[in-house]
């Protein structure tokens, strides 16, 4: 097992009663699904708010970014990079930037 | 000495406003969710301090927020509202069809009796109903799946159902109503519904009396005498006294007929608030004058109701759920703008006053009145 520092935008932070970036524990090689799912398992209340439920696609508006690559598109079972799971990186849910 | 709870959703938070009998001075509190979207809030008339609010946001869909003590503290609960079964399409605004999708809930109404029993009306437009107090949602789907339901077009607004009425003296019967699809009466709890829209005319459709395809605002009725409905078209203000069976048009004196809420004086059936707006196209007041419009005769002839309220220069809209009436006597009336004031009268209307000002656009007004 290895862990995933992971940073979410600050709507969801307040929602999930979280003060900076959050770590969650994944496999030693894991997906962009097992960081979502680990995150979703530590706060359940984040569960419909970064993916759909039941289809678990990303919501439109959310992104995921990491190591300078946007990973919004790609899919799920894409490996994490390996920077982040050495440690060495964030995984950056991010809300699409819209006037509002 | 009783207490009045107004509880206000805006386009970025919910505020709790909170006075004693006399109206006469109110207690802010909030924001609650800050930033986000608050589409509705609404209590329990079993148990007045359990709340139940609507949290979304384009980027994070919806959230709901349940409270125990009547607004201080709040706590997520369930989120997922999936429909049942396949769900098929609707029409698009084109006419083209288009997947059923969720999107948010505009409306929540807790069961007479039970606060752990709620009903919720969402976007795209279904019925959905916990049993266990917020925790999970099943949606009662004979109505989405109503054999006109593929006809459905949305509203300006999206295709939400945002009106829910249970008859408090047999909780069988509910009414509910859809833009742009119309009203809808089940009398066996929502194992099945039927359109109740003869005698409602809307230029806008290819068959301007339609069965279905007509954009309703909002509905109202007295607890007390549940058959007799008033109804704030697109344009229109309409009544039917069978349950939906017939509606007739009660528009009268109005400047415009026009507008969005509808409301019910709490101890006088026939005393009804409208807000005219100038047109489906300039959603503010005509002649920039924020009227409320009181008829005591159920309709057809209304006086404008001005003291207290902005007579010039006023381009606000108030939004279908916006007003709500308190239960003492006289009978309070609230509203809420787009422009952030929610306004409240203390004598049925006579006159008026800002309780708050300069809050985000408002989307939502209820109203508690406790022991």
């Amino acid at each position: 097992m290895t862990t995933i520092r992971v940073a979410l935008p600050g709507h969801l932070r307040t929602l999930a009663g979280i003060d900076g970036d959050v770590v969650v524990e994944v496999s030693d090689q894991p997906t962009i699904a097992d960081v979502l799912d680990a995150l979703e398992s530590r706060y359940p209340v984040l569960r419909g708010t970064i993916r759909e439920h039941v289809t678990l696609r990303r919501r439109a508006f959310m992104r995921y970014f990491a190591c300078e690559e946007d990973l919004s598109h790609e899919p799920p079972d894409t490996p994490v990079p390996g920077p982040v799971v050495a440690g060495q990186g964030v995984f950056r849910v991010v809300g699409a930037i819209a006037g509002g | 000495m009783a207490r009045i709870r107004v509880l206000v959703g805006t386009r970025k938070g919910a505020f709790v406003l909170t006075a004693d009998g006399t109206r006469d001075d109110w207690k802010v509190d909030g924001p609650h969710f800050g930033g986000w979207e608050v589409f509705h809030v609404n209590g329990s008339p079993a148990d007045p301090d359990r709340l139940y609010a609507s949290q979304s946001s384009g980027w994070a869909g919806q959230v709901v927020q349940r409270s125990d003590d009547g607004g201080v503290s709040w706590e997520p609960v369930g989120n997922e509202f999936v429909y049942d079964g396949v769900p098929g399409t609707h029409q698009w605004y084109d006419g083209t069809p288009h997947p059923w999708e969720f999107a948010r809930v505009w409306h929540f109404e807790p069961a007479p009796h039970d606060p752990d029993v709620v009903f919720a009306g969402v976007e795209d437009a279904g019925l959905f109903r916990t049993t266990d107090g917020g925790r999970s949602w099943a949606e009662l789907p004979a109505l989405r799946t109503h054999s006109s339901g593929q006809h459905w077009q949305p509203g300006g607004g999206g295709l939400c159902l945002h009106t829910i009425l249970i008859d408090p003296a047999d909780t069988d019967r509910m009414y509910v109503a859809v833009s742009a699809a119309g009203a809808f009466r089940t009398d066996d709890g929502g194992a099945s519904w039927r359109p109740i829209n003869k005698g409602l005319r809307s230029p806008y459709l290819p068959d301007e009396d339609a069965e279905v395809g007509h954009c309703v605002h909002k509905l109202a009725f007295h607890p007390t005498r549940p058959d007799v409905v008033f109804m704030q078209k697109h344009w229109d203000v309409m009544r039917t006294d069978d349950a939906g069976e017939l509606w007739t048009e009660v528009s009268g004196n109005l400047p415009s007929d026009f507008g969005f809420p509808i409301s019910v004086h709490a101890h006088e059936p026939d005393t009804v608030y409208v807000v005219p707006i100038t047109s489906d196209v300039e959603h503010y007041p005509p002649d920039g004058r924020l009227r409320v419009a009181r008829s005591r005769t159920g309709g057809n002839d209304w006086e404008l109701l001005t003291k207290g309220l902005p007579q010039k220069n006023c381009y606000v809209d108030v939004l279908r759920d916006a007003m709500a009436v308190d239960a003492l006597d006289p009978c309070g009336v609230y509203f809420g703008t787009t422009g952030g004031d929610v306004y409240a009268s203390a004598d049925g209307g006579d006159t008026w006053a800002a309780i708050v000002e300069h809050l985000p656009a408002v989307l939502s007004v209820e109203v508690q009145t406790l022991p």
